[in-house]
């Protein structure tokens, strides 16, 4: 089996804390709770059934675990499953989906509409740093003008999600799956957007609010994403560290 | 390892593939294409008028490479290798243990998340500024290098889907000769340079490379204008 260079061996790990019973598999997650890429991973432990020891990290001071587990990237999520670790959040999305086969599938079975989910994931991947960091910035950092264009360009960002979910009830079709897992972080936030930006998503992109609610629905989703409030305060805390309020 | 070129008995499968011949990205499709035996028709777009047929299958993006399988669209190279490799299973480029192929999907997306953008900003940039992403490539391929360590291919013994990704190596060799710069050299990644070898030894890695005169002019005469930096 190929070994990669960067696996701390497994006898680390578990000094590291657990009493790793035999047979058991092991799930640990490195994780944010305010993470979008940390909450598609809960999501796809949670529609498994699976039961996994989570780790909050601090992303201001990282574990020496999580930059041993992501030398290359030193990011949450980390998925170490018995010992091996599992970075980028869609990649872990789908090995969960790989190895726990069984239950839920996430991904279809059919190749094309694989690549599908694949490529909408992927789009969703692209937009989400400029959703979160960008627009969404500027919609709770700045004001003026500057404030005015984020906010449109993040509405336009959502109409287009708008537009490709049209009336299914998920982005793949009649079942919960991969581009939903995907995307549905994002919607934790949507209160703190709304209330810095004042607009309202259900206005704006009613199927796509609906969509959320319809996701918020599902257990594996509730229980995965941060409260839509804890989200507003740390915000709100965000701005005071550097000085708005 | 060599093509096997297949007749498939049942109903006769339509394969398209909308590339440029210069694109590092429509070329690892039809290496992958080309692995699997898959007859196809090769589509050359031209990006500054761009096909209707091309706007059609990729809408969102509308770039290449698109693969149209019998008239249904699958767009970004590395979406279209794993359709191609759950569709034609012989020859297979991923792994099949999940761990094993995380860890291809993981390399394959840490060489277009930042291999592939530095390799462009260096061949956009001049003097410190050059110096200054020659240094970062280079570490990125040290990176590279350890993950490689002494396998033959990143993929094993034969090209897998990593080695098709990384087919951008070879695009920054290009660049690094036709703008004089030296980022990948023998003496600095000897483990790198002879997977870089073997790979463009490799009979059908070769066949679908660009013809390296016509390569070398092109990478001039777009980024030409940079000041080498040694």
């Amino acid at each position: 089996m190929l070994k990669n260079s960067f696996l701390c061996s497994s006898s680390r790990v578990s000094i590291a804390s657990l009493t790793v019973v035999a047979m058991a598999d092991e799930i640990i997650l490195l994780d944010f709770w305010a993470s979008h890429f940390g909450m598609r991973v809960r999501i796809a432990l949670a529609e498994k059934g699976l039961k996994y020891e989570y780790r909050e990290e601090n992303l201001w001071n990282k574990s020496r675990l999580l930059l041993e587990m992501n030398p290359v990237h030193k990011k949450v999520p980390v998925l170490i499953h018995n010992g091996k670790p599992i970075c980028e959040s869609l990649m872990i999305v789908q090995y969960i989906d790989e190895v726990w086969k069984d239950k839920s599938p996430l991904l279809p079975s059919d190749p094309y509409q694989r690549a599908q989910a694949r490529f909408w994931a992927d789009y969703v991947d692209k937009k989400v740093p400029q959703l979160y960091h960008e627009l969404g910035k500027k919609i709770w950092y700045t004001k003026g003008e500057e404030h005015e264009a984020g906010k449109k360009e993040f509405i336009e960002c959502l109409k287009f999600f708008e537009g490709e979910l049209g009336e299914k009830p998920y982005f793949g079709g009649e079942n919960f799956g991969f581009e939903d897992v995907a995307l549905v972080p994002l919607s934790c936030w949507f209160y703190t957007y709304e209330s810095f930006g004042n607009f309202s998503v259900e206005d704006e992109c009613p199927n796509l609010m609906a969509w959320a609610k319809r996701c918020g629905q599902k257990e594996s989703v509730s229980s995965s994403l941060a409260d839509p409030h804890k989200v507003h305060g740390f915000v709100m805390e965000m701005r005071k560290r550097l000085g708005i309020d | 390892m060599a093509a096997i070129s297949l007749q498939t008995e049942t109903m006769a499968e339509e394969v398209k593939l909308f590339g440029t011949w210069a694109s590092v990205f429509s070329r690892r499709i039809e290496v992958a294409l080309k692995l699997k035996g898959v007859q196809f028709e090769y589509i050359e777009e031209n990006l500054s008028n761009k096909s209707p047929a091309l706007l059609k299958y990729n809408p969102v993006h509308k770039k290449i490479p698109v693969l149209v399988h019998n008239g249904k669209p699958v767009a970004e190279s590395l979406v279209i290798l794993e359709y191609i490799d759950e569709t034609w299973k012989h020859n297979p480029i991923l792994p099949t243990d999940p761990y094993e192929k995380a860890m291809a999907r993981f390399w394959a997306k840490y060489i277009d998340d930042k291999l592939l953008p530095a390799a462009i900003k260096v061949a956009m940039s001049k003097g410190e500024e050059q110096k200054g992403v020659i240094e970062e490539i280079q570490k990125q391929l040290k990176t590279l290098e350890s993950e490689l360590k002494e396998k033959k291919f990143f993929g094993g013994e034969s090209l897998g889907f990593v080695d098709i990704a990384a087919n951008t190596i070879v695009w920054l060799v290009v660049a690094q000769e036709a703008l004089g710069m030296e980022i990948l050299t023998e003496e600095k990644f000897p483990v790198l340079h002879g997977w870089y070898q073997r790979l463009v030894d490799d009979a059908v890695f070769k066949e679908c490379m660009p013809p390296r005169e016509q390569h070398l002019s092109f990478v001039k005469v777009r980024f030409g204008s940079s000041t080498p930096s040694k």
